[in-house]
């Protein structure tokens, strides 16, 4: 077992995927020879080639495009996107052509790609270096999304990625990618399937719903409010689209109590989902109205220190919001 | 067995087409793919290859008739062919509306509310509520911890686990407290009332009649406007004295040249007169600004014998002298009268005169015809008593409705439009 | 290589099934019998005259809406064609869940495609980098129109085409207008070959009414690529006779006169006198083929009409591949 972050447990995935199979390779922008803005593909240009590890122009739609042409032929890209800010021109080729290409192909033609891009605030990256997208894509159905939050998670989620047969958005929080840090172990093959949620804290008072950097967030404050007597439950959903209904309700069932955070804008954001999913479906078993802690509506997550404070949720936000819910 | 031609769908968004020429008549013979028919919708005017080869052995829709996509406009087949009666036109293309069923909600919370407490519950939530009913816990007996009181369900589980024995005891053990012939309600809990009786099945006896093509346009047409344009209706009489002597003097005249000189000539010339004083009554509402035409387009509404309502359009009618606007109003409403208007003949108006008071209506609102941006309504010429110069004198007056888009016009510009009509009837002839 | 007699008459047949075809769902929809159809009227010969380049079940083919006699040669049936038309279930290309002549066919390598244009131009560039990576001669053909080469899509399929060396030979079927908007409100060049050298390519101009010219062009093109001296720009220059589609007037923005001028240049006419002057073909043989057509054209309806509708609840799927498909 060896204690590695974030962004080594995303290498290394990638890495062992490219080892296991031939069709698999990476394309995007200065993953190749710099090994990655954030270095999540150190050391795979050497050991895998430029044939492996291609350096792309600087063109989102070109990267997920060819990816597409790719994946049809019958290869495994895995597209880097820089920052989910950029995916933007790409938004089009993941929409219209691989989200729909199954479908509209009546299964003959399938698009086994993943496009990766770290996403999410809190490193001083203003407007353009922080957004959070999951929202956009966890509606369309044809698409995967996934997030993980942690190493074992993150390396094992990806791996499943790759094998899946289905275009995968596959979004790192990038605060986390040195900060997270976690045990995986090193002389086994970890696949983590892409679809279930996973209850990572047990607790009886109410319900957390979190994902990526936030689930890491509302473990901390779970911690916090357990000194004052109040017993959490934590969920990180993992895989948004589509959503683990199953275990959201379970636990809700067992706590009658729901907060769902994270860091992307309230309003339309992908806790919205949740909680009519709660509601709908867990409304005979709620004590409490389904409360929501999110990113404010504002157009980005500015730059200055006090205010990405003020917009990014944190440990005690969250755990100020658990005690409300607790007294309703 | 005979086959039949139906109005095709030419276009996604059009559901109607109008029948302008037949290429053939019935008792023709024609070749399959041969050009039988031209149609023409807002969209696109084509031929129609037919269908088969065979004989026409009857034609449905006459040339210009308005069908919807999908009607049957002719048959073929050979002589003697029987025709199937009464086709309908086949169903829409869209999905009608389906609501979906009404979940019966089997395990909907019923307030529990015992006889005779005297204590306010507070909110109830879901879950609570569901615990009570399955447990069979008076909410009364509950102490309530919870945001300004109010029982949690923890509370109820708490209740529940120091009440463990109690949950067994026999119902018919359970202590009443002595009241006879409580209110039901308090008995029974708030019971979902007796769904009424919907007003469209009542009891009112009566006879419904099927809408016909034209009357579910018209009402389209209506509503449509009304909601797109908001109509404010301002009213003005004029002395109708000089076009009355006018018309007296010329009518001669004009009947020897085959023209039948009437009111509605003078009117839209009045109008073209107004329209060219005041050019933001001939304009149309567009998203990126106000479109002033710069043609005078005058529709006129006929009546139809069987019923509908067509409105042919005078192009051009600032080119036109009163004559040739009288000699345009009789031929459009003859082709109108007889179904041989072309498409052409029915698009493209500016502005709407239209005459209510055949049957005695004064004054009225009448409704924009969408993209107009007015309308101008005629009531009955009548003579009445008015004051000129402080002596009572009779004239035959008529009163103008004249019914604008508000978006476009307001008071003060409607009433300079109208007040030049008013005076150019007024002061006929122009100068 | 030089085209042997066989193949002239047979490529000639092909226009000309074509034709008649296409004139037949025009036809149909005047009738009322389909709701939508959109023309490749006066593009036979290009459409021929490239695929005829390429080495069938080896080569593919990534092709744009008015491709029909792409799509005969390639394999597909009238009868298939016909069902696309009227949505039969066993349309082949979507199970009727695309409109007609969104094109597609797996098993003569012919990729399914969608709505937005261009989108399929970097696919092509995909599958491209695909045959690379693997060392295959295969090459790509894809097809597009004169108007579509406006969208950054294309341009930067193109630009990953030229950086990798790749085997892609993009056609653009230049019928001067995309819709009603002419060539010369479109580009500033004069021919879409001529974006070519701005992005490292060689653009080649040709008479797209030449059915033989357009083969000999792209056959060039083809066997530079299988050499692995990289991608091509071809634009067959022609008129688009019909009106965009069943669903436009366009008399609203050209001249009867302007169309009729064109007529003359008939790429059928040309072809038809070409093979008669060569002694290829008579006037005989020329009616034979005539009724050849229509009798085809006539079965392929029959057969449509009485074929099948699919099921309403059969459009739930597919919306995901459940395993792996195989590729290539």
């Amino acid at each position: 077992m060896a204690e590695i972050t974030l962004v080594e447990a995303i290498r290394q995935a990638m890495d062992e995927e490219l080892a296991h199979d031939p069709n698999a390779f990476i394309i995007g922008e200065d993953v190749g020879v710099r090994g990655g803005v954030f270095r999540s593909t150190v050391g795979l240009f050497d050991k895998y080639g430029e044939d492996r590890v291609i350096d792309s122009p600087l063109a989102e739609l070109t990267i997920v495009g060819v990816g597409i042409g790719a994946a049809l032929y019958g290869k495994r890209p895995i597209c880097e996107i820089q920052f989910a800010d950029f995916i933007f021109p790409a938004f089009n080729q993941i929409v219209s052509e691989a989200a729909k290409m199954t479908y509209r192909s009546n299964g003959e033609w399938t698009v086994p790609m993943v496009v990766r891009a770290p996403y999410g605030g809190g490193i001083g990256g203003g407007l353009y270096h922080s957004q959070s997208v999951e929202a956009f894509f966890a509606h369309v159905p044809g698409l995967k999304v996934v997030i993980p939050s942690n190493p074992y998670d993150a390396k094992g989620l990806l791996k499943a990625a790759v094998r899946d047969p289905n275009p995968v958005i596959f979004l790192e929080p990038k605060k986390g990618y040195r900060l997270i840090k976690g045990e995986v172990p090193e002389d086994e093959e970890i696949i983590v399937p892409i679809g279930p949620a996973k209850v990572s804290r047990e607790g009886t008072d109410l319900s957390v719903f979190a994902y990526g950097m936030m689930h890491h967030y509302a473990l901390e404050a779970a911690e916090m409010v357990a000194k004052e007597g109040l017993d959490v439950e934590v969920v990180d959903l993992r895989t948004l689209y589509p959503v683990d209904r199953e275990t959201i309700l379970q636990s809700i069932r067992k706590t009658s109590k729901a907060l769902i955070v994270h860091e992307d804008n309230l309003t339309g954001g992908y806790g919205a989902e949740i909680a009519a999913t709660i509601a709908e479906w867990g409304f005979m078993d709620l004590d409490a109205p389904v409360r929501r802690l999110a990113g404010p509506d504002v157009p980005g997550v500015p730059f200055s220190h006090p205010m990405q404070d003020w917009f990014m949720v944190n440990p005690d936000k969250i755990a100020e919001a658990i005690r409300e819910l607790a007294a309703f | 067995m005979p086959t039949k031609v139906i109005m095709p769908k030419l276009g996604e968004s059009v559901v109607e087409g109008t029948v302008t020429a037949w290429m053939k008549k019935e008792n023709e013979v024609i070749e399959e793919f041969e050009s039988l028919l031209e149609v023409t919708t807002d969209k696109v005017t084509t031929e129609v290859p037919s269908p088969a080869a065979g004989t026409i052995l009857k034609i449905v829709a006459p040339e210009g008739e308005t069908v919807e996509a999908g009607t049957v406009l002719a048959w073929i087949g050979e002589p003697g062919d029987e025709i199937p009666e009464g086709e309908q036109p086949p169903a829409q293309d869209h999905e009608p509306h389906e609501t979906p069923d009404a979940e019966s909600i089997t395990d909907e919370p019923v307030m529990v509310r015992p006889a005779g407490r005297d204590r306010d519950l507070g909110y109830i939530s879901p879950v609570v509520a569901r615990l009570a009913r399955d447990k069979n816990v008076d909410l009364d007996k509950v102490r309530g911890t919870g945001m300004d009181s109010r029982i949690t369900k923890k509370d109820v589980l708490a209740y529940l686990k120091d009440h463990k024995g109690e949950a067994e005891i026999p119902i018919w053990e359970t202590p009443a407290d002595g009241d006879l012939f409580r209110p039901t309600e308090l008995v029974f809990g708030k019971q979902k009332p007796e769904t009424q009786p919907s007003p469209a099945s009542s009891a009112i006896p009566g006879e419904t009649l099927p809408l016909s093509p034209m009357r579910k346009r018209i009402a389209e047409h209506m509503v449509l406007s009304k909601h797109t344009s908001p109509h404010v209706t301002t009213v003005m009489e004029a002395d109708l004295s000089r076009v009355m002597a006018h018309r007296a003097a010329g009518k001669a005249e004009a009947e020897a040249r085959g023209i039948h000189l009437t009111y509605t000539a003078y009117f839209l010339a009045a109008v073209t007169a107004g329209l060219k004083a005041v050019p933001l009554a001939n304009s149309s509402w567009t998203d990126t600004g106000i479109r002033l035409h710069r043609q005078i387009n005058l529709g006129m509404a006929v009546a139809m014998p069987d019923g509908g309502l067509i409105v042919p359009v005078i192009r051009g009618a600032e080119e036109l002298s009163l004559i040739g606007l009288a000699r345009q109003v009789n031929e459009l409403a003859e082709r109108a009268r007889t179904g041989k208007l072309s498409p052409d003949e029915v698009q493209g108006g500016t502005f709407t005169l239209t005459n209510h008071g055949t049957k005695g209506s004064l004054f009225a609102t009448p409704v924009i015809n969408q993209p107009q941006s007015g309308i101008l309504g005629t009531g009955m010429i009548q003579k009445r008593v008015v004051v000129i110069d402080d002596a009572i004198a009779i004239r035959p007056m008529v009163y103008l409705s004249y019914t604008f888009d508000h978006r476009i016009l307001d008071g003060a510009s409607a009433d300079s439009f109208l007040a030049a009509v008013v005076d150019a009837l007024q002061n006929w002839p122009p100068a | 290589m030089t085209l042997s007699k066989e193949q002239k008459k047979e490529m000639f047949w092909m226009m000309l099934l074509s034709r008649r075809l296409d004139e037949r769902a025009w036809v149909l929809h005047r009738q009322g019998k389909i709701a939508f159809h959109i023309s490749g009227i006066g593009q036979e010969a290009a459409q021929v005259g490239a695929v005829y380049a390429l080495k069938q079940g080896k080569d593919w083919l990534v092709p744009y809406y008015r491709d029909l006699a792409m799509m005969l040669v390639m394999g597909m049936t009238p009868a298939e064609f016909a069902m696309s038309l009227m949505g039969k279930a066993a349309e082949p290309t979507s199970g009727a869940r695309q409109m007609p002549s969104h094109f597609g066919l797996k098993r003569s390598r012919v990729v399914s495609h969608s709505a937005p244009v261009a989108t399929q131009s970097p696919h092509a560039s995909g599958i491209g980098l695909g045959i690379k990576l693997d060392g295959k001669d295969e090459v790509v053909l894809t097809s597009i129109g004169e108007g579509s080469t406006s969208q950054g899509e294309w341009y930067e399929a193109v630009n990953f085409a030229a950086v990798h060396n790749l085997p892609v030979i993009f056609l653009v079927e230049n019928n001067e207008y995309a819709i009603s908007v002419p060539q010369d409100k479109q580009m500033a060049v004069s021919s879409a070959a001529d974006k070519a050298c701005g992005l490292g390519l060689p653009g080649v101009q040709v008479d797209g009414t030449k059915v033989f010219e357009v083969y000999e062009a792209v056959l060039e093109a083809v066997e530079r690529a299988r050499k692995g001296e990289g991608a091509t720009v071809i634009e067959a220059k022609m008129y688009r006779l019909t009106p965009h589609s069943s669903d436009d007037d366009d008399r609203s923005y050209r001249s009867r006169e302007e169309v009729e001028e064109h007529k003359k240049q008939d790429p059928i006419l040309l072809a038809k006198e070409q093979l008669i002057a060569e002694g290829l073909l008579t006037e005989g043989e020329y009616e034979q083929l005539e009724e050849k057509a229509k009798a085809e054209v006539d079965e392929a309806v029959r057969i449509a009409t009485e074929a099948p509708y699919p099921k309403g609840e059969d459009a739930a799927f597919p919306v995901y591949a459940t395993q792996e498909v195989q590729h290539g």
